[in-house]
C-alpha cells in the first residue's frame, strides 16, 4: 500500500526499508528528540500544551476535537493515578491510516504518548490496538520493548524524575470500542459498550480515573510540533485546519493509499495524487471522512478542499479522512445495504433506538435492494433515522443514520428507481 | 438549591439532583424503564427523553442533572415525539402477546404503551425470538419479552453484590444471560422479578396460574428472619397465598425482600398441614373438634398439676410466634403456677439470665450500624442469616466503612473484608479476649493468660474508634456466649463504640419482652419464681410439655435431649400448624394453629421495632389462630385474665411495648473471669442449618428446597483435618454424638478450622446431641460408596 507523504508523521519514513519501523532508523530521523527536548530544557505542562494550542492540531480520529485543549481538561495537579489511552481502534470501513503509523512508524506514538503523559500527569498509558490487525499489535509490542530497553520507558526516563509506563492492548475487533468510553469498558475487561456522559473520562476515566484519550495520529503528531513550534504545523494547513493530515484513500481509484497532505489540500489534487479514477471511469460519489460521513456526490466534492470547514460546509465531516471514492457503476442502493449492514452489526445493543433502529434501517434497505421495496419505504427510512439519530449514548446511531440521510437525499432516483423496477439503475457485478 | 422549570412551574431542586428524581419528587410522570431508584444510572432505554431549552437534542431525564435556570419540557411535541420513537422500537421486537404473558396487567410496558404506543405498527420484518435461560429453580425467564434494560444485571452486580447476569452479544441480538452453565443463585434473586419492567423474568412458582387483578394484596411482615420485612401478600378467591411481593419500607427492606421471605409461602399450604385438632387415643391419631381438642388439653395439664405439680411443666415456643401468642401463653402458664418457659430453644448457655439489664437488641437502629467507619460481625454467616442486612452491609463497605468477621466459617459476603478470622468457636471469647486486653483493661477479668496475636492486632487497628459490634446466631448457640457477650461488652466500652445482637427468628424480642423467659415476666420485670430455661427442661425431664409453633427436634439446640425428653414425657401438648412424624410420636394432641399469614399478632424485629399486622387470609380449615387457642384454653382451665375479643384486647395489655425503647438495653453486670487458652483437643460439631430450614415453613417450601442454599452439605470437614485423619471424600465415616451415630457422605472444604466437624442440622440428623457439642467421627474400612 502506497504511503505519499508531504507532511510530519511519515516525514523521512522509507516504508519499503523493513527495518523503518525500528528505533535505530527513529533516532535517525532525529526520533525521541522531542522528549529529550522537553525533560532537558525544562518545558512545562503548561507551555507543552500552549504549544499544542498554538499547533492548530485537531483530533484525527473523527471528531476533530483541539488536541490541545482536551490537555488542558485534565485536572493535572491532582494527585493520584491518571492514565494517558491511545486510540487505535480503528475499525470504520474507509479507514486504515493508523494501521500504517502503528506499522512503519511507531516510535513516533510512542514519543508522543510519552510527552502526553509527562503533560497531563499520567504514569501509565495504554494504546488500544484493533483486533483485526494482530501483526500490527505484535510489531507495536516489539517497538515498546525497544524503548523499555532503551530507557525511553519505565522508571527515571533520560535519568531525569519521570516515571512512564506504556502498554499495548488488542480488543476483539468491535468497531463501538472505537468510542472512548468504550473502549475503557473494554480496556477494564468489561464488555465494551458507551458509558454516560458526563462525567467525561477527563475526570471519570480509565478504573474510574482521570483520563485523556487522543487518537493515534494526533499523539503521533505531537513529537513534530515539540520539536518545530505549534506554528510550524499550523503553517502546514490552514487556518482552522492546521498541519498536515493523513487520508486514506479507498475505492475506484488507481493507487488506494495513505496520502499524508496538507489541510486545504484541494479534493481534485488528492485524487491525482491517488492516480486518478480507476479505468478512465466518471466518479460517482465520495464518502470524504469514513463511512459514517455523509456521502457527496463526486462533482461537489471536485470543488471541494481537504480540511474541516469546506467539507462540513458542502455537507459531510472530514472525519477520520478516509476518503471512499465510487466510480458511476456503483449501485448506491447495494452501497448503503452494505454500510447498514455494518452499523446494524457493530451497534452494542443497549441503547433502544440504535439497538432495535440499525437492523430495522437494514432490514427495509435489504428488502428494496432485493427488489421488495414498497412506496413509502423512504419515508419510513427517514422518519426511523430522525428517531434515532441524537438520541443514544453515543454516536454510533448518528453515524448509522448519516448515510442513509445522504444516500437517498443525493441519489434518491436510484432509490425510487429500485423500488418501482425491482431491480438496479446501473449494472453491477453483486446484482 | 437550584431553580429550575419543569413543564412551565418554577420549582427548587436540590443540586446533583436529576430531572427525573425532580420529576418524581413534583408528582410528574415521565415513562421510564432502565431507571430504578436503588441502582445505578444506565440511561440507555431512552424511554425518559425530554425536551430541554437550548439543547439540541432531547435528553434522558434519568441522567441529566439539573441546572440553575434549566427549562425542562416532559411533555411538548419534541419531548412526546421523542418518548413515542422509543417506544416504537421497544415494541418492533417484542411479542404483542399480553393476553398469555405472565406479566399481563402489571407490566410496565404495557402500561406504557398505552400512552406511548401507536395502535398499529410499521414493523413488517420478522420479530426476533431469543432462546429462554434457566436462572435457577425460582425465576423463570421468557426472554424473547425482555427489553434489554439491564435492571437485573445492575441488581445482582449493585444490591445481590456479585453479577451473575450480563448482556451478552450485539445489536438487536443482545441477550441478558447469566454466565455459561451458572444460574443466578442469589439468596435476593427473586428481586430480579420486581424489577423486570417485562414478562422476561417471572417467578417460578407463581407462573401461568393467576392474573395479578384477581388477586387481593395485604399487607404483612415477614416472619422468616429478625429484619422484618414488609411484605405485600397475594391472596386468591379461594383465601390461599400464592405471591409474596416487597412493601416498600425504606427503615427496614427498602423496596427488596430476600428470597426466603418471597418464596416461603410455598410451604403454607405443605401436605403436613393440619387442620382439624388430633387426639391420640390408643396409639392411633383421631380428628375431633376443637372442644374436645381443648377439654383434653385443660385435663392433661390438670392431671399432670395434680400428679406432679406444676413444676413437671415445660412451656416452649418459636420465637417466630407472635408476640400475643407469647404473651397469652406465658400468662396462662404462670396463672397455673407453670414457671419453665422458655423461646431460645437453639441456646446452650444461659448463665446471663438475671444479669442482663433488658432486651437484647442491635444496640441501636440500622442507620446506626451502616455508618459506623468499623464493623465486627461475631458468629454469624450473614448472607443466610439477615440475607437483607448483609447486602446493606456491602454497600456501606462499599462507600467506605470495614468490615471484619469472626466466625467458624469463611463466608463469602461478596464484599471487602478488611479483618476475617476463621476460627473453632470455643475460640471465640478468647480472640475477643485478645481484642480487650489490647484496647484497655476489667478489673474482673483476669485477662494474664491471654496473649495477643498477629490477626487480633490488625483486628484491633480497624474497630479501634468507635467500631460496631454485632453479635449473629452462631455466637449465641455456642456454649460459651455469657462470656463472650460480656467481653464484646468490656470491648465496646474500651474502643467507644456500640454492640448489639441479631435476631436470627422473626420475634426474639417480642418474646423476651413478652416475658416468654424463666427468669422474667413482661416488659423486664424479674420472675418472682424462677423456672427451667429450655435446655434444663430437657435435661431434666418434665413431665409434660407444652409446645407452640415449634418442632422441637429440629429447633432445639439438642435435639438428642429434645427427643428423649418428650418421648418420655407423659404428656406432650403441641401447638402448631404443621405435624410430622416425630410430632405424632411423642404428642398427646395436636392443636392446629394458624401460621402468621392466617393471624393477627406483632413481631418486634432485630431494632426494636414493633410491627403489628392483621391476618392477611382466613385459616385454613379448622385451624384457628394460636392467641383464640390460648384464650379458650385459659377458659376452660378456668384461668381468669383471659376475656379478650379481639386482638386488640390483646394489644391493651402490651400497650407498654409503644415505649419500647425504655425496655432494650444491652448492659449486664460483668461477672468475675479468668480468661485461658481454650482447649482445642476433642473435635467439636458446628450444627449450621440451611438458610431455607430455619422454621416450619420455610423449610417446607418446595422451591427453596431446590436452590443451591438448600443444598449444603451434611457433613463437612476441612481438608487439613481430613490429612490428619487420613479420610477422602469417599471415605466411609460415621459421625457420632451422645452415643447416636448415622453413616454420611463426607465433603471436604477449606471454609472451616481444622478443629470442627461441620455436621449440617436436617432431618437425617435429628436426633444428634448439641449444635456444637463434641462429636467423634468414627472411619471404617473401605469406601462408603
Amino acid at each position: 500500500m502506497a504511503i505519499y507523504t508531504s507532511g510530519v508523521i511519515f516525514a523521512g519514513v522509507d516504508t519499503a526499508d523493513k527495518d523503518c519501523w525500528k528505533l535505530e532508523s527513529y533516532i535517525k530521523r532525529g526520533g525521541y528528540s522531542a522528549l529529550d527536548k522537553i525533560l532537558n530544557s525544562g518545558m512545562t505542562q503548561e507551555q507543552i500544551i500552549a504549544e499544542l494550542k498554538s499547533s492548530g492540531l485537531r483530533g484525527r480520529g473523527g471528531a476533530g476535537f483541539p488536541t490541545g485543549l482536551k490537555w488542558s481538561f485534565m485536572p493535572r495537579a491532582l494527585d493520584g493515578q491518571k492514565y494517558i489511552v491511545c486510540n487505535s481502534d480503528e475499525g470504520e470501513p474507509g479507514t486504515f491510516k493508523d494501521k500504517d503509523i502503528l506499522e512503519f512508524n511507531p516510535h513516533s506514538l510512542i514519543e508522543g504518548m510519552i510527552i502526553a503523559g509527562f503533560t497531563i500527569g499520567a504514569s501509565v498509558g495504554y494504546n488500544y490496538i484493533h483486533g483485526e490487525i494482530f501483526e500490527v499489535y505484535e510489531r507495536f509490542e516489539e517497538a515498546l520493548a525497544e524503548a523499555k530497553k532503551a530507557g525511553y520507558l519505565g522508571k527515571n526516563i533520560l535519568n531525569k524524575n519521570f516515571d512512564f509506563d506504556l502498554f499495548a492492548h488488542h480488543g476483539y475487533g468491535a468497531y463501538i470500542c472505537g468510542e472512548e468510553t468504550a473502549l475503557l469498558e473494554s480496556l477494564e475487561g468489561k464488555k465494551g459498550q458507551p458509558r454516560f456522559k458526563p462525567p467525561f473520562p477527563a475526570s471519570f476515566g480509565l478504573y474510574g480515573k482521570p483520563t485523556t484519550i487522543n487518537n493515534t495520529e494526533s499523539l503521533a503528531a505531537v513529537p513534530f510540533i515539540i520539536n518545530d513550534g505549534g506554528q510550524a504545523f499550523q503553517d502546514k494547513g490552514i487556518i482552522n485546519s492546521g498541519g498536515t493530515k493523513l487520508f486514506s484513500v479507498s475505492g475506484h481509484v488507481n493507487r488506494p493509499g495513505n496520502y499524508e497532505v496538507p489541510l486545504g489540500m484541494p479534493f481534485a489534487k488528492l485524487l491525482e495524487l491517488a492516480g486518478g479514477m480507476r479505468d478512465g471511469k466518471k466518479i460517482k460519489a465520495v464518502i470524504p471522512g469514513g463511512s459514517s460521513a455523509p456521502v457527496l456526490p463526486g462533482d461537489v466534492m471536485m470543488q471541494c478542499d481537504m480540511d474541516y470547514d469546506s467539507i462540513a460546509k458542502a455537507g459531510s465531516m472530514l472525519g477520520s479522512g478516509a476518503v471512499i471514492i465510487m466510480n458511476e457503476d456503483v449501485c448506491m442502493v447495494k452501497a448503503l445495504e452494505r454500510l447498514a449492514y455494518f452499523y446494524h452489526e457493530e451497534s452494542c445493543g443497549q441503547c433502544t433506538p440504535c439497538r432495535e433502529g440499525t437492523g430495522w434501517l437494514y432490514e427495509i434497505i435489504h428488502r428494496i435492494e432485493h427488489g421488495e421495496g414498497r412506496l413509502g419505504d423512504l419515508e419510513l427510512l427517514d422518519n426511523i433515522g430522525n428517531q434515532m439519530a441524537g438520541r443514544t449514548i453515543c454516536a454510533l446511531a448518528d453515524a448509522a443514520v448519516f448515510p442513509v440521510r445522504s444516500f437517498t437525499k443525493h441519489f434518491r432516483h436510484e432509490f425510487e428507481y429500485h423500488i418501482e423496477h425491482k431491480k438496479c439503475l446501473v449494472n453491477h457485478k453483486w446484482c | 438549591m437550584i431553580e429550575l422549570e419543569l413543564d412551565g412551574k418554577i420549582i427548587n431542586a436540590a443540586s446533583g439532583s436529576t430531572i427525573l428524581e425532580v420529576a418524581i419528587k413534583e408528582g410528574k410522570y415521565i415513562p421510564h424503564f432502565c431507571y430504578h431508584k436503588k441502582l445505578s444510572i444506565a440511561a440507555n432505554c431512552r424511554m425518559c427523553l425530554v425536551e430541554v431549552e437550548k439543547s439540541p437534542k432531547p435528553l434522558p431525564a434519568c441522567a441529566t442533572p439539573v441546572t440553575q435556570g434549566m427549562k425542562v419540557h416532559t411533555c411538548s411535541k419534541i419531548a412526546v415525539e421523542a418518548q413515542k420513537g422509543v417506544m416504537e422500537f421497544l415494541l418492533i421486537n417484542h411479542p404483542l402477546d399480553c393476553p398469555i404473558c405472565d406479566q399481563g396487567g402489571e407490566c410496565q410496558l404495557q402500561d406504557i404503551a398505552v400512552g406511548y404506543g401507536s395502535s398499529a405498527s410499521r414493523y413488517t420484518e420478522e420479530k426476533r425470538a431469543v432462546t429462554n435461560k434457566d436462572l435457577g429453580p425460582l425465576v423463570t425467564t421468557e426472554m424473547t419479552r425482555c427489553i434489554h434494560c439491564s435492571r437485573c444485571v445492575r441488581f445482582t452486580d449493585e444490591i445481590a453484590g456479585y453479577q451473575e447476569l450480563g448482556m451478552g452479544y450485539r445489536n438487536n441480538h443482545v441477550e441478558i444471560m447469566p454466565f455459561i452453565g451458572k444460574t443466578v443463585d442469589s439468596e435476593l434473586s427473586g428481586n430480579i422479578i420486581d424489577i423486570c419492567p417485562v414478562g422476561a423474568l417471572t417467578s417460578k412458582p407463581f407462573r401461568n396460574q393467576y392474573r395479578s387483578w384477581e388477586l387481593s394484596r395485604r399487607k404483612s411482615v415477614s416472619a422468616h428472619d429478625g429484619l422484618g420485612s414488609n411484605l405485600a401478600v397475594q391472596v386468591d378467591k379461594y383465601h390461599r397465598v400464592v405471591r409474596v411481593l416487597p412493601l416498600e419500607n425504606e427503615e427496614l427492606n427498602e423496596c427488596w425482600i430476600s428470597d426466603r421471605d418471597r418464596f416461603s409461602y410455598e410451604g403454607l399450604y405443605h401436605e403436613d398441614r393440619i387442620t382439624s385438632p388430633m387426639i391420640k387415643q390408643d396409639n392411633k391419631w383421631v380428628n375431633v373438634d376443637w372442644e374436645t381438642a381443648i377439654a383434653y388439653a385443660a385435663k392433661s395439664i390438670n392431671g399432670v398439676k395434680t400428679d406432679h405439680g406444676a413444676d413437671a411443666i415445660g412451656v416452649l415456643a418459636g420465637a417466630n410466634s407472635t408476640t400475643e401468642e407469647l404473651y397469652l401463653l406465658q400468662k396462662l402458664m404462670r396463672k397455673l403456677g407453670v414457671y419453665s418457659i422458655d423461646y431460645r430453644l437453639n441456646q446452650a448457655d444461659f448463665t446471663l439470665d438475671g444479669k442482663q439489664h433488658g432486651a437484647s437488641y442491635l444496640g441501636g437502629k440500622q442507620t446506626d450500624l451502616l455508618k459506623s467507619k468499623s464493623i465486627l460481625v461475631i458468629g454469624s454467616i450473614l448472607r443466610e442469616e439477615q440475607p437483607l442486612l448483609a447486602a446493606k452491609i456491602r454497600k456501606a463497605v462499599k462507600s467506605g466503612a470495614q468490615l471484619n468477621l469472626i466466625n467458624v466459617i469463611n463466608e463469602d459476603v461478596l464484599c471487602h473484608v478488611t479483618n476475617q478470622i476463621v476460627c473453632d468457636p470455643r475460640e471465640f471469647a478468647y480472640i475477643v479476649a485478645q481484642l480487650v486486653k489490647a484496647t484497655g483493661t476489667h478489673s474482673d477479668i483476669d485477662l494474664s493468660n491471654v496473649s495477643l496475636s498477629e490477626s487480633a492486632t490488625s483486628l484491633v487497628n480497624s474497630i479501634k474508634d468507635g467500631g460496631y459490634i454485632v453479635l449473629g446466631e452462631i455466637a449465641k448457640m455456642q456454649p460459651n456466649y455469657a462470656e463472650l457477650l460480656m467481653l464484646v461488652d468490656v470491648l465496646a466500652k474500651n474502643i467507644g463504640g456500640k454492640f448489639g445482637v441479631l435476631s436470627g427468628k422473626a420475634n426474639e424480642i417480642g418474646a423476651d419482652l413478652a416475658g416468654f423467659v424463666p427468669h422474667k415476666t413482661e416488659f423486664n420485670h424479674k420472675a418472682k419464681n424462677f423456672g427451667m430455661n429450655a435446655r434444663q427442661m430437657l435435661e431434666n425431664g418434665k413431665k409434660a410439655y407444652v409446645l407452640l409453633n415449634t418442632e422441637l427436634e429440629c429447633d432445639a439446640y439438642n435435639s438428642n435431649l429434645a427427643l428423649n425428653a418428650l418421648t418420655l414425657a407423659n404428656t406432650v401438648i403441641v401447638m402448631s400448624p404443621y405435624v410430622n412424624e416425630q410430632m405424632r410420636s411423642y404428642a398427646d394432641v395436636i392443636l392446629p394453629i394458624t401460621p402468621f399469614t392466617e393471624t393477627a399478632g406483632s413481631f418486634i424485629n432485630f431494632e426494636g421495632t414493633w410491627q403489628k399486622f392483621n391476618g392477611v387470609t382466613k385459616p385454613l380449615g379448622d385451624s384457628k389462630p394460636a392467641w383464640k387457642v390460648l384464650r379458650v384454653l385459659a377458659n376452660t382451665l378456668s384461668v381468669d385474665g383471659f376475656e379478650q375479643n379481639s386482638i386488640e384486647d390483646v394489644r391493651k395489655e402490651l400497650i407498654a411495648l409503644n415505649d419500647i425503647a425504655g425496655y432494650l438495653n444491652n448492659s449486664m453486670d460483668i461477672s468475675k473471669m479468668v480468661i485461658k487458652k481454650p482447649d482445642l483437643s476433642n473435635l467439636i460439631r458446628i450444627g449450621l442449618q440451611s438458610m431455607y430450614n430455619v422454621d416450619s415453613i420455610t423449610r417446607r417450601a418446595k422451591s427453596l428446597q431446590e436452590t443451591k442454599q438448600a443444598k449444603i452439605p451434611t457433613l463437612m470437614i476441612s481438608s487439613g483435618l481430613a490429612d490428619s485423619l487420613k479420610i477422602n471424600a469417599l471415605s466411609n465415616i460415621q459421625a457420632k454424638q451422645l452415643g447416636f451415630g448415622r453413616k454420611f457422605d463426607i465433603a471436604i472444604s477449606d471454609t472451616l478450622p481444622n478443629t470442627v466437624v461441620m455436621l449440617a442440622v436436617n432431618n437425617d440428623t435429628c436426633g444428634f446431641g448439641g449444635r456444637f457439642e463434641v462429636i467423634e467421627l468414627n472411619t471404617y474400612l473401605g469406601n462408603y460408596k
